[in-house]
């Protein structure tokens, strides 16, 4: 594995390493072949145990159909000063491709109207969109700006979009309590080469394998910044929002807050309405 | 119009424009701005100005309903320009009912629509007239009279339009700058077609995405948007007076998006009874830097080469080279920038522009913008030689 890092081989389980040995052991022949391999299985079963967490969420978040809300992101400097935006977002659950996405400005006043439309792939890049009012003009943008600020914020792009398994490999670290609840702490790395990290660290929660936190690592491997998710509440008796999201930038001092509100699900939208016609009138 | 009648216009749209919204609660936007423009050259009059000042104001009016099938949506614009009579103009850009379905769309009313992808110039865009008076880079539009119908399918998108009206283009006037040395007559046109404004134009245009591949194709069939200026005895003397000739056009427009990559590509082939056939296109990429320089900057750069097969005589970009950047700061402010020139590198004669964005506070947007255009001697910029711009534009969004 190409990211596999010295805290990942420390903190392999045991357990299936040992029922691999077992089941062996009437080879001996066989047994000498997975010592020689040991090492290479201990670090796929990290690997495999992390991959299998980060399935289970998104398995747990599979067939919300779609969804759109409306947030205020409030954008802090390191002196405390804040600005604020506001828009809407909307969400198409895609079944063997990332969900298409929607996002329309409505404040500051001058970009209202604007809107983005995203259609994460699982495999290769991204398709966006942007829906420019003063020039009636629909431009195809490149998908290189993974790293990059969403809208002068602290998210980048790779933050705000669909997070699909098949965008990381994943080592689990171990289990931790995180504030009092007991989570699973997994590390994943991005696949694409144009991320602006190397790893994050995720902490899901035991009970629902919500994400209650990210550390996000630079190119550097230094720690770049922090990502909290706040106030969860469920939909339709299953799926779980974070009412706030704070990420603070430890290298700049800067953070961003994200305030959702007004949650809908199943609304009745269709591919059509996630389409280059409809981001013109988007609004 | 006389300035009267386009004074009451003006009037009646506001007074429309502010009262409706409280009365239907749908949404109202628009904004309002003061423009400064200075002119380092001499005027072409003695006694012309170098200050230009102007305001304007542009209302945009909106409601859904029949569960957001449909809508109805009115756009006006207006500027009051203290020193050129004919830039104090009055348009309404969009008057449009929209009926949206799953695979078809029918709008009726006045419109703006966009086709291209380059970056220079806009070949392919033939649906508005521009209104060159506003600004001389020809991104502004007239609002277009249309019945314009869309049939959304596996295969693509195909808009068909019917363009009952044609608008005629704005010009500078005595006053003006960034003009040719004789005036455009604007009050008398000619057209080709005995039907003159009524003549009924006729575009298609089929659209699809291919994966990196955006793909258009369109046919126009009407009145040539873009007038032969023909000098002319006016009764005041010489002028240029606008010829509007009928016109068959072939549009490809063409992009590919991969990376940090644009490649772009965009053609015409025009032909008319009064136009011997000529091919022109704007091919080009631009490549955007993310994070450039380890900042959060994104910097793009661009290039693009422009031909016309008519030479210098019918087009100033017949054989020119664009090369620009295009930054943006990602800062809270949203500050953004654009710099380019068209160079053509035979005769050196460079068309320059600079325009720069920044958010001010939270409902004010700061727009810097420099045009010059340089050029010597035997130029086909001579009509604009030696003149150039730099204006400061304050907006208040509401």
């Amino acid at each position: 594995m190409k990211h596999s890092s010295p805290q990942v081989e420390q903190t392999t389980p045991r357990r299936g390493a040992a029922r691999r040995f077992r089941a062996a052991s009437a080879l001996p022949a066989a047994l000498t072949a997975l010592v020689v391999l040991a090492p290479t299985v201990l670090a796929q079963s990290a690997e495999q145990r992390g991959l299998e967490i980060a399935r289970e969420a998104d398995r747990r978040d599979t067939g919300f159909g779609d969804n759109r809300a409306e947030l205020t992101m409030v954008l802090r400097n390191r002196h405390g000063e804040e600005s604020t935006r506001e828009m809407r977002s909307s969400t198409l659950e895609q079944t063997d491709d990332g969900d298409k996405s929607l996002v329309i400005f409505d404040r500051p006043r001058d970009v209202q109207g604007t809107a983005f439309l995203s259609y994460p792939h699982k495999a290769g890049s991204d398709d966006q969109w942007l829906y420019l009012p003063a020039l009636k003009r629909v431009k195809r943008i490149a998908s290189d700006n993974k790293s990059g600020p969403f809208m002068g914020s602290e998210f980048a792009y790779e933050d705000i979009s669909s997070q699909e398994v098949e965008k990381y490999t994943y080592a689990f670290v171990e289990e931790a309590d995180l504030d009092g609840t007991a989570t699973f702490v997994v590390e994943r790395y991005p696949v694409d080469e144009k991320s602006g990290y190397t790893k994050q660290v995720v902490w899901y929660d035991q009970a629902e394998y919500r994400v209650l936190q990210i550390e996000f690592y630079d190119r550097k491997d230094a720690l770049l910044k922090t990502l909290v998710y706040r106030d969860y509440q469920q939909y339709l008796g299953q799926y779980w929002r974070a009412n706030e999201m704070e990420m603070v930038n430890h290298q700049t001092g800067k953070s961003t807050v994200l305030l959702w509100r007004d949650y809908a699900f199943q609304t009745g939208v269709d591919d059509r309405d996630f389409d280059q016609n409809s981001l013109k009138r988007a609004r | 119009m006389n300035s009267r009648a386009r004074l009451t216009s003006i009037a009646a749209f506001c007074i429309a424009a502010l009262l409706t919204p409280q009365a239907l609660e749908a949404q109202f936007q628009g904004r309002v701005g003061v423009e400064a423009r200075a002119f380092p050259m001499d005027p072409l009059q003695p006694d012309g100005d170098r200050m230009h000042g102007s305001i304007s104001f542009e209302p945009e009016w909106y409601k859904d309903f029949d569960r957001r099938r449909q809508r109805i949506l009115l756009h006006a614009f207006v500027r009051i320009d203290a020193n050129d009579p004919a830039r104090t103009h009055f348009d309404i850009r969009e008057a449009m009912w929209e009926r949206i379905d799953r695979s078809w769309e029918i709008r009726i009313g006045l419109g703006l629509v966009f086709w291209g992808v380059t970056e220079s110039q806009h070949l392919v865009d033939v649906i508005n007239q521009t209104d060159l008076v506003e600004n001389p880079d020809g991104e502004d539009k007239l609002g277009q009279p249309m019945i314009n119908v869309t049939l959304i399918q596996g295969w693509g998108t195909l808009d068909v339009f019917l363009l009952p009206y044609f608008r005629e283009r704005t010009y500078p006037g005595v006053a003006g700058r960034l003009r040719p040395p004789l005036v455009v007559d604007t009050d008398n046109p000619r057209y080709e077609s005995a039907a003159g404004q009524t003549h009924l134009d006729l575009a298609v245009r089929w659209a699809h995405t291919l994966g990196e591949w955006d793909v258009g194709l369109s046919y126009f069939r009407g009145t040539n948007r873009d007038p032969l200026l023909v000098p002319t005895q006016g009764q005041a003397g010489p002028v240029l007076t606008p010829y509007y000739q009928q016109i068959d056009q072939l549009g490809l427009d063409l992009q590919r998006t991969f990376g940090g990559w644009l490649w772009k590509f965009e053609s015409i082939v025009r032909q008319g009874e009064s136009v011997p056939r000529y091919l022109a296109f704007t091919g080009g990429v631009e490549y955007t830097f993310v994070g450039a320089l380890g900042s959060s900057m994104d910097v793009g750069v661009l290039t693009e080469y422009l031909y016309d097969s008519r030479g210098r005589a019918g087009s100033p970009f017949q054989n020119d080279i664009f090369l620009g950047s295009r930054v943006a700061f990602n800062d809270v402010r949203s500050t953004d920038m654009l710099v380019g020139a068209i160079i053509d590198y035979r005769s050196g004669e460079t068309l320059f522009a600079v325009e720069g964005n920044r958010r001010v506070g939270t409902d004010w947007l700061l727009s810097v913008e420099a045009r010059a255009f340089l050029a010597n001697g035997s130029d086909t910029f001579a009509s604009l030689r030696r003149d150039g711009y730099l204006q400061i534009e304050l907006n208040r969004f509401f």
